[in-house]
């Protein structure tokens, strides 16, 4: 007979999980592995949320196996070590972010790049190594091998550097990867939410100009004065999109509903680049005019690998740089998703885990 | 006033959106002291041409004297001219002019400049307008004059002027020039045949993709492709999906993007170099999973025609055409609507164009 999640691992674990597509979270009693040599075992003090737990737990990809236990962007102290645990030791603060697993023999694992692993895993809702599902970080506590879990930096926040764990990898890699870090070139920013308002951040650390492009013009004083971007520009006003065009030279495109990309691709220079971070549920439309004229490129990028997450938090905690968010109780879960489903946020919600979560 | 033009010069036009051509007397400016005179001896027929003749992207001002993979033998130099001489063998390609001062002409990439001049077409910068490769002669600035190499054959040459460039240059840009790399080349045509040969004598893997079997012969026996893949195979595309670093997209007619995503490997780089009128359906998972790119290109500077035409040279490479006579044009043209030509035709304007009908 199967086993439930309550016993098919040895140590009896609380959380808080969707069931079904209505995405509505609720205690659940499940259980963990016990620590293996190379694991870390974490207790966690928080836990950011982000749109893909409110896109996993109402099944919008189809692919969600219930019962969700959302969470990737967890920070908390270990609380066991395995024998073979060379980086951490118990007390350390730590990291985990959006994967737990990959087949560590393969190019991409090699390369650093377990993001890219074929055979990667993620924090929740996937299947472990051991054949299991994986439960995230909304939960007590969580097992990890230890190349997935990072050292949380001296002097970052562990409630607002939580959400690096995704939203910062996920602009800081292609931000690197396209050559995004010379000082005096000109980003803009689609989008100010929980991504977009990381990507502010670390592109003024990077010495870049940045414009954030959005449709709320309301936005505008929050993005200059509080975020310190340079410029604001609204897509629904024309002059000032068209005063814009051709005038910068990457575009980190954090939108996640279907856009317009035309207006977008008009205002890179030549040979710029517009990198699509969101994860919108249908195709985009692409206007093949504007890449051939300008040798302009739409590229994407999915969080980052271990290396280059540690690189990124050890940056941001060099450069101040925390998320700016909105602490909340376990129990007040449902009504964030409800707000974050309506971007009612700035700019992401963290969960105090470690004070809230007890069982009923 | 309309300034005056001092040699006279005939050819072919489309004089509306009919794209029919016919002869057409005009002239040309005197040979400037930086300008190259030639002869026209080939022009190879580009799709662009039945675009503009046509007035399908709305921009295509009559008479229109078509013509950018133009061939031929110097006449005359102007008094600064250093690089060529009288009977020198001199190609032209899509692009007459730019403004020199941008950063895109300072980077040797002319053909992104936003004061670029084509060659047919456009206004040139003594507000004339510029007449293309389908007439007896053209006068050009230096700059934008190519050597066409002793070995190459002009015939088969001209076509390289336009469609070799415009695969030559993002395989160059994109580093899907190295030996031993995978690149898939969507569509057999003008374009695509011209980037099987290229892409082979780079050392790299050639995988042909198109919609039909019928190709397949061609592009594996005649051509040197590796494989051929027919796309809407689903089979053949699943057991190719992750393998290419590369793939240039030569097709113009709208089509799916995801299947040809699914053929790259990881941080594999997608160019388009041929131009959908509509948008097409771009999806973002591949290019967020696989961190893929998708890009287009468009020709090529000056400094990367002359490489391109060089490389040629040293590997041999011409395209595969069919050579007509002027008279035949519109029937050309009739059949390049429906990619009825292997693979360019080029119109041997020397020997066949005339004066008088």
């Amino acid at each position: 007979m199967a086993k439930s999640p309550e016993t098919e691992h040895p140590n009896k674990v609380f959380g808080w999980a969707a069931r079904d597509k209505s995405g509505l979270l609720s205690p659940f009693h499940f259980s963990r592995r016990d620590n293996g040599e190379n694991d870390v075992t974490v207790k966690i003090l928080y836990c950011g949320v982000c749109h893909t737990d409110l896109h996993t737990i109402k099944n919008d990809w189809g692919y969600s196996f219930y019962p969700v236990v959302p969470g990737h962007e967890i920070v908390g102290i270990a609380t066991k070590v395995g024998k073979n645990v060379t980086k951490f030791k118990e007390g350390d603060r730590v990291g985990v972010g959006v994967i737990t697993g990959s087949c560590q023999s393969c190019e991409s694992c090699d390369q650093d790049l377990e993001n890219y692993c074929p055979e990667m895993a993620f924090t929740y809702n996937a299947i472990g190594s051991d054949g299991t599902k994986n439960y995230g970080g909304y939960s007590e506590n969580i097992v990890v091998d230890q190349r997935f879990v990072l050292r949380f930096p001296e002097g970052l926040p562990s409630d607002s550097g939580a959400p690096l764990l995704c939203a910062g990898i996920t602009v800081y890699s292609p931000m690197k990867y396209y050559n995004m870090t010379e000082a005096g070139k000109h980003l803009g920013v689609a989008g100010l939410g929980g991504l977009g308002h990381v990507a502010v951040k670390i592109g003024k650390a990077f010495g870049l100009k940045v414009t954030v492009i959005s449709s709320s013009p309301d936005k505008e004083d929050e993005a200059i004065n509080r975020l310190g971007a340079d410029s604001f520009l609204v897509t629904t006003d024309p002059r000032k999109m068209k005063a814009a065009i051709g005038t910068m030279d990457f575009i980190i495109d954090t939108v996640s509903a279907v856009h317009a990309l035309y207006p977008l691709l008009g205002l890179l220079k030549v040979n710029g680049k517009l990198i699509t971070l969101g994860l919108p549920d249908k195709p985009l439309e692409l206007p093949i005019f504007p890449l051939v004229l300008g040798r302009k490129m739409v590229g994407g990028s999915d969080v980052g690998g271990m290396k280059e997450t540690q690189e990124m938090l050890d940056f941001c905690a060099k450069h101040n740089i925390t998320a700016d968010i909105e602490l909340i109780k376990m129990d007040e879960i449902n009504s964030a998703m409800e707000r974050l489903a309506k971007s009612d946020v700035r700019y992401r919600f963290v969960i105090d885990v470690a004070n809230s979560l007890s069982p009923p | 006033m309309e300034k005056v033009l001092e040699k006279e010069a005939y050819g072919l036009a489309a004089k509306d959106e009919s794209g029919v051509l016919s002869l057409f007397c005009f002239s040309r400016r005197e040979t400037g002291e930086k300008d190259v005179r030639f002869k026209v001896l080939f022009c190879g027929i580009c799709h662009t041409d039945l675009s503009m003749a046509k007035n399908e992207w709305g921009f295509t001002t009559y008479p229109l004297v078509p013509g950018h993979e133009i061939v031929g033998v110097v006449t005359e130099v102007g008094a600064k001219v250093t690089k060529f001489n009288t009977g020198d063998k001199v190609g032209v390609g899509y692009m007459s002019g730019s403004c020199r001062s941008c950063e895109n002409c300072s980077d040797g990439v002319e053909n992104y400049c936003p004061k670029m001049i084509l060659t047919s077409g456009a206004k040139d910068f003594d507000d004339t307008m510029t007449y293309g490769g389908y007439s007896d002669h053209m006068v050009c600035a230096e700059d934008f004059v190519i050597r066409i190499p002793e070995n190459l054959p002009l015939d088969g040459a001209a076509p390289l002027l336009c469609a070799g460039v415009t695969v030559y240059s993002p395989m160059k840009y994109y580093g899907l020039n190295k030996s031993g790399m995978h690149i898939g080349v969507v569509g057999l045509g003008g374009l695509g045949h011209v980037g099987v040969k290229f892409a082979k004598a780079m050392g790299s893997k050639v995988t042909v993709i198109s919609t039909s079997e019928r190709k397949r012969d061609e592009a594996i026996n005649r051509l040197g492709a590796d494989a051929f893949l027919v796309s809407r195979n689903s089979k053949q595309m699943e057991d190719a999906m992750g393998t290419m670093d590369g793939i240039i997209d030569t097709v113009s007619a709208t089509h799916p993007l995801l299947p040809l995503l699914g053929l790259l490997k990881n941080k594999g780089k997608f160019v388009m170099v041929g131009a959908p009128a509509e948008p097409l359906e771009l999806p973002v998972l591949p290019l967020i999973f696989g961190r893929k790119m998708v890009t287009g290109s468009m020709v090529g500077g000056i400094k990367e025609t002359q490489e391109m035409v060089d490389f040629a040279g040293k590997h041999n490479i011409t395209a595969d055409i069919e050579l007509i006579s002027a008279d035949y044009i519109n029937t050309a043209m009739e059949r390049l609507a429906k990619a009825d030509v292997q693979y360019r035709f080029v119109i041997d304007v020397a020997n066949t164009l005339k004066p008088n009908p």
